[in-house]
């Protein structure tokens, strides 16, 4: 039998029946566009975290104590930088556009009548060319400031708004875990990410001002140095680590406790984090695709049962098994295909709502949307075999006696 | 009586249908029973034979294996010269799509399902298509006097004319044979009559050989040959001289 006739007769059968046909396609919509708007997400969610930090350019080198762990943050003691560690990189390694030391930490800030938790960096004058900040008003971070440990700080525009709102921040005092600070200069936005990051809830002190009165020793818990446009940051990676070894008196045979890593290895660490997050959630998702297979499993063995004496009357009249069982195959396939069409719709239309809400950008592509597709075909084959089987099993004979 | 039978069934050509000893036994052990005990039978293109007899004795049974729906338990039954013992399943569905055509007492036509999609279907497994099928399906119909109502659905159709339908369905793939069980049982004599008036002409006009079960003297009489069964054995088979449905155009005949 054509292949054809059997999908027309499919189409036919879900025609009389249209209420159970909308229920039974039902699971298989709901898997199919969960799995899409996951992968979509996932994959948005991905490009704007990329997007991001590719705006920090692609020659920036992050140095941090301990060893790198899989994929996540260090792990292993490992005491921290000197005090000197950064401004030795700078004066040694050659084709270095910037250099600075940073310690961060949790802070508590006060202002009469307002208070806001944020994450305070004691940084070197450096930090701002190196990241990328830009000075929205007032002035950086100086050498002066650095020396004298003086008490003044940046604020990001999240930290801005919260303590200050429509107020002008600048000059006006704040006090951090008790210490007094003027805010000299505020920070302009660089955008809240769609993943939760807020790159502006912070705000910058000079590093000597940190370790005097807010953590309590000069600990630097990272070194952040951006090379030179063309220059080589594997040959300056490769520096750094010879020299920080000499420093910190690594013998020849021992693993470095400390490791540098450039923006493309934190792309790569960054893009597995949320590839194994979006995979999981896909394969959350796509356990309701099976679950929709089942339904179809389920109303296709209903339907054999119910047209037991159609079946034996197309046996008589010269219908083989296998044009039984292909015609109830293609029904199943008809109604899984049906079901992942309407989920392609509703998926897209929920990840695009999904990502204007959370200002991720829309990253759609072909496979994004037929390997879900091809998936709720092959879940239509699966489950209708057991079905189809069941009806091409029957005997003509035992099939038109049969009292439905 | 039951030599002029078999000499008929010689007479018009090798046994299209051949029986030897067909024993047919259904269900094992003790709750086993015997509908067919060895029977014999030959029949031959172009026969109208109608078999008779009582509920279990063996006519349904015989009627299903000459269909290919069946096999037999023991012995040979010859479909075109094939022991159908020996084909399997997809053999037997290509014997029965492509040479015989069956009326069933429940006419089994597809509910909401037009007249002509229900007499289409055979054609669908023989590959044609739709245009000639509808086409076919068209003649089919008209064949049993049913031009004008192609799209009426069965439900909206008399017992007598879904059968009509029905038979339209079994002729439509120009079998060899049509195997009609009970056609007429679910019909008033009105109805039933001009049901077998349509398979007396098919029978005399296209050539069709005609098997058919009956319990209704009325309707066998419309046969030129009548094998009656007792305990799945034939007790007899006679030659009907003279077929209810031969009079008329005899008549006509001799008139001039």
């Amino acid at each position: 039998m054509i292949l054809l006739q059997a999908v027309v007769i499919a189409l036919r059968q879900m025609l009389k029946n249209p209420l159970r046909a909308a229920l039974t396609t039902l699971g298989v919509m709901i898997g199919v566009a969960a799995v899409i708007a996951m992968v979509i997400l996932g994959r948005g969610a991905t490009a704007d975290i990329q997007g991001q930090l590719a705006g920090l350019g692609q020659n920036l080198l992050f140095i941090s104590p301990g060893q790198p762990g899989m994929g996540g943050p260090t792990r292993g003691a490992a005491h921290a930088f000197a005090d000197g560690d950064a401004d030795v990189i700078a004066k040694s390694v050659q084709g270095l556009r910037a250099v600075a030391a940073v310690t961060g930490s949790p802070v508590r800030v006060v202002r009469a009548g307002a208070s806001w938790s944020t994450a305070a960096v004691g940084v070197t004058e450096d930090y701002l060319v190196a990241m990328k900040w830009q000075i929205r008003s007032g002035r950086p971070l100086t050498d002066e400031d650095q020396r004298t440990g003086a008490a003044v700080c940046l604020v990001g525009e999240t930290t801005r708004q919260e303590l200050f709102g429509a107020e002008d921040a600048l000059g006006k005092e704040l006090r951090i875990n008790g210490a007094v600070v003027r805010v000299v200069g505020i920070l302009k936005a660089k955008g809240r990410a769609a993943t939760g990051m807020d790159p502006d809830d912070t705000m910058m002190v000079p590093l000597s001002f940190m370790h005097r009165r807010i953590v309590g020793n000069d600990d630097v818990s990272s070194i952040i140095a951006s090379a030179v446009d063309g220059e080589d940051t594997s040959r300056i990676q490769e520096d750094i680590i010879a020299l920080l070894r000499e420093r910190r008196h690594v013998g020849p045979d021992e693993d470095a406790d400390f490791f540098v890593r450039d923006m493309k290895e934190i792309e790569q660490m960054v893009g597995a984090i949320t590839g194994v997050l979006s995979s999981f959630l896909a394969a959350v998702a796509a356990i309701s695709l099976l679950v929709g297979g089942i339904g179809i499993m389920n109303i296709m063995l209903v339907a054999v049962s119910e047209r037991t004496r159609e079946i034996g009357l197309r046996l008589a009249l010269g219908a083989r098994a296998r044009d039984v069982m292909l015609q109830f195959l293609v029904e199943a396939m008809v109604l899984s295909t049906v079901g992942g069409l309407a989920g392609i719709v509703v998926g897209l239309l929920g990840a695009w709502g999904a990502t204007r809400q959370f200002g991720i950008p829309l990253v759609v592509d072909g496979p994004v949307l037929l390997l879900p597709m091809a998936f709720s075909v092959v879940i239509g084959v699966v489950f209708g075999f057991l079905p189809a089987r069941q009806a091409a099993r029957l005997r003509p004979i035992e099939a038109l006696r049969h009292e439905s | 009586m039951s030599a002029d039978g078999a000499g008929g069934a010689a007479a018009t050509g090798d046994g299209l249908i051949c029986f030897e000893q067909v024993t047919k036994v259904y269900g094992q052990g003790t709750g086993a029973v015997r509908a067919l005990a060895g029977i014999d039978l030959r029949i031959g293109a172009g026969e109208f034979v109608a078999l008779m007899g009582p509920s279990g004795s063996g006519k349904s049974t015989t009627l299903q294996i000459m269909g290919c729906l069946d096999v037999p338990t023991a012995g040979s039954s010859f479909f075109r010269g094939l022991d159908t013992a020996t084909l399997g399943g997809d053999d037997l569905s290509l014997l029965r799509r492509n040479y015989l055509g069956f009326v069933f007492q429940g006419f089994h036509l597809l509910a909401r399902t037009s007249a002509l999609e229900n007499v289409e279907l055979p054609l669908v497994y023989r590959g044609i298509s739709t245009g000639k099928r509808r086409i076919m399906a068209r003649t089919a119909l008209a064949a049993v006097g049913l031009s004008g109502v192609e799209h009426h659905l069965p439900s909206e159709l008399s017992g007598g004319e879904q059968q009509r339908v029905a038979i339209a369905r079994a002729l439509v793939s120009e079998p060899s044979v049509v195997l009609a069980d009970e056609p007429t049982g679910n019909l008033d004599s009105g109805r039933a009559t001009e049901i077998m008036e349509i398979l007396a002409t098919l029978n005399r006009q296209r050539g069709i050989t005609i098997v058919m079960v009956t319990h209704e003297p009325d309707m066998a009489v419309y046969a030129r040959r009548i094998v009656r069964f007792k305990d799945g054995l034939i007790v007899e088979d006679k030659t009907n001289e003279a077929p209810t449905s031969l009079r008329p155009p005899r008549a006509v005949a001799v008139s001039p």
